[in-house]
């Protein structure tokens, strides 16, 4: 386990890695010449040439390539165009609140999916089509017109709850109880939107998980055996269903990731995902490089962690180190 | 997903398997009917709507709410935007992209997944490795990002937004093509066009392709309704079809100002993309289990 593990750190390592040799070749064959945006349309071809040089631009590609690789594994992003600022301390400002918000809306999710999967699986019929009708629909819907649906709703129309950011502007002056429940009320709207969202798509997948792992001759042993419905459905039908749930929980990351940044866009919420949309409006190259192998780096951590995860539901993972855990 | 074993039927289990084709009729014609009048309303959009982008008069028509007339006697059924615009014409128009967009960029898909694909599952050693891993490394890719990138490196166009929404989506289909292909490639008559001296190509493209491509139109199905959400999230950000051309997601994106005057104008696209993505979703869904007798017969159980 340990082992498959390392390969997968490994294999996550050479994501990261990828993401950023295709970033730096994007960003080279994107048009526009970075020295004549920066000396301006009055400059001379003299002028553009030494700021090419001072840049490094006219250095053989290979040789750019390996500068650039080695200032960005060291962490050093250069600083934001649009702000001034360092890029580094704004992405280091921003990563906590997106795995704050993915981290408690892909728990929310899941287990509400699992629930609404296992109903579905198990008691079939009039309710099994109309909870259907309502995954398919959950997972149709886009995070960011939910999100504005729930807006009109429960800030313009209800005053409920606010839709901005992730904190009022009182926040500092607020202590204990009060702080917290501050932040959870702007936690509310983002956090109920992206839960929604992923929701469907897990009940959709675990109700046909269950439905497929129903039909196999253990199950019908354990019932044989006289084992109650719920029992056969939980320790037999959902333990062997959740193997590839949980699979699937590693694969959904990208999605539920990008579920985010249109989430973060519309809420105002401080995390990666605004960062990378207000970066990439304002054309602001190193945000948005930054921007994105954060996400990627987020990305491959989840995926180990569900890694992990399948290998504590799976005995068989755990005891063949040399497989793989894709083949199937 | 798309292992050897799904390619082998077996025989249905009489009234279960009945009563899973009502249901999943039912979900196919749904689906189909969305679609068909998607599209129509798309190609009539000149017969069926008004000018999307004229504004005449704006003070006396803007924020009419739905079902209602103007002064000069133009009904509007789903209302007026803030310049007046007609908020079915826009939709009607924003259809042509959207659907247009999204079925454009699946094709990108289906092709570059079906050669991947293909090439990975016929020629093994290091080509499949070499394609399985790129496969592998895309999939782990956070899309949204990665257009996001992309967007802001070049001017945002419907055809970027086509290429680049293509080339983000093929895995899946590559994945499935390389199942179905590894599965057919040791088949008792492919060994034979092999025996009768039948070139590498000609093998796979006439005769093991062919077999491969059923469980492809799931999941172009599937990726229709995630590229037309896609081009919308695009849109919405003003990454993707510049206004004043109407597609649905800048349709909501300009209906997010109005949001407290003028509900209408970013409830009706987001409504026409939900119920366009659960058609093909439903489609999908519907084609998979007829594909799939075993899977139909086990569910229905």
């Amino acid at each position: 386990m340990g082992l498959l593990l390392l390969r997968r750190a490994l294999s996550g390592a050479a994501v990261i890695f990828g993401v950023l040799t295709l970033m730096f070749f994007l960003l080279r064959l994107a048009p526009g010449d970075p020295a004549r945006l920066l000396v301006g349309p009055a400059a001379t071809e003299e002028q553009v040439a030494a700021q090419r040089h001072a840049l490094g631009l006219d250095r053989p590609l290979p040789a750019q390539y390996a500068t650039w690789l080695g200032r960005f594994v060291r962490g050093d992003w250069g600083t934001s165009i649009a702000t001034g600022r360092p890029v580094a301390r704004t992405l280091a400002e921003a990563w906590p609140a997106t795995v704050r918000l993915v981290g408690i809306s892909l728990v929310l999710s899941y287990l509400l999916g699992i629930a609404i999967g296992v109903l579905q699986a198990m008691r079939g019929g009039a309710l099994d089509t109309v909870l259907s009708v309502v995954t398919v629909t959950l997972f149709a819907l886009p995070g960011y017109w939910l999100g504005l649906m729930l807006v009109m709703v429960f800030t313009y129309q209800t005053r409920m709850l606010p839709a901005f950011g992730a904190a009022g502007f009182d926040a500092d002056f607020l202590t204990g109880w009060e702080r917290l429940a501050d932040r959870l009320r702007h936690l509310a709207l983002p956090l109920v939107t992206l839960t929604l969202i992923g929701l469907g798509g897990t009940a959709r997948y675990v109700r046909g998980a269950m439905l497929d792992v129903a039909g196999a001759p253990f199950v019908a042993i354990a019932r044989a055996k006289g084992l109650s419905p719920a029992r056969v459905a939980v320790r037999h039908v959902l333990r062997n269903a959740l193997i590839p749930v949980l699979t699937l929980l590693g694969l959904s990351l990208p999605a539920l990731f990008s579920g985010a940044v249109f989430i973060e866009a519309i809420f105002a919420w401080p995390g990666v995902g605004r960062v990378l949309v207000e970066a990439v409006v304002a054309r602001d190259y190193p945000t948005v490089m930054a921007a994105t192998a954060v996400s990627a780096a987020l990305v491959v951590a989840g995926n180990l962690l569900a890694e992990a995860l399948v290998g504590w539901a799976d005995p068989r993972v755990r005891a063949d180190a040399h497989g793989t855990v894709g083949a199937r | 997903m798309g292992g050897p074993e799904g390619t082998g039927g077996r025989a249905r289990h009489g009234g279960s398997a009945v009563r899973d084709g009502l249901w999943s009729d039912r979900r196919a014609v749904f689906g189909l009917a969305v679609l068909a009048m998607a599209v129509a309303v798309a190609l009539f959009a000149p017969a069926l709507a008004g000018d999307p982008i004229a504004q005449r008069d704006i003070v006396a028509t803007r924020f009419l709410p739905p079902f209602s007339s103007d002064i000069h006697g133009a009904f509007h059924p789903l209302g007026t935007d803030r310049f007046g615009r007609d908020v079915w014409a826009r939709l009607a128009y924003g259809a042509r992209i959207s659907l247009g967009v999204g079925s454009l960029a699946v094709l990108v898909s289906l092709i570059v997944g079906v050669a991947v694909g293909a090439a990975a599952g016929f020629w093994r050693g290091w080509p499949s490795t070499a394609l399985l891993g790129l496969t592998d490394f895309a999939l782990a890719l956070p899309r949204v990002v990665l257009l996001l990138l992309l967007a802001s490196l070049w001017q945002p166009s419907a055809g970027l937004v086509i290429l680049v929404l293509g080339l983000t989506g093929w895995m899946t289909i590559a994945r499935l093509v390389h199942g179905e292909v590894r599965a057919l490639a040791v088949r008792p008559f492919v060994e034979g066009a092999v025996g009768l001296g039948a070139s590498d190509l000609r093998v796979l493209v006439r005769h093991i392709l062919p077999n491969a491509l059923t469980p492809v139109i799931v999941a172009a199905a599937l990726g229709l309704g995630n590229a037309i959400m896609l081009e919308a999230g695009l849109s919405f950000l003003g990454l993707g079809v510049q206004p004043p051309t109407p597609s649905w997601g800048n349709l909501i994106a300009s209906g997010r100002d109005t949001l407290v005057n003028a509900p209408w104008v970013a409830a009706a696209p987001g409504v026409a993309l939900v119920v366009v993505v659960v058609g093909a979703t439903l489609l999908g869904d519907a084609v998979r289990d007829r594909l799939d007798p075993s899977l139909a017969a086990r569910r229905a159980a």
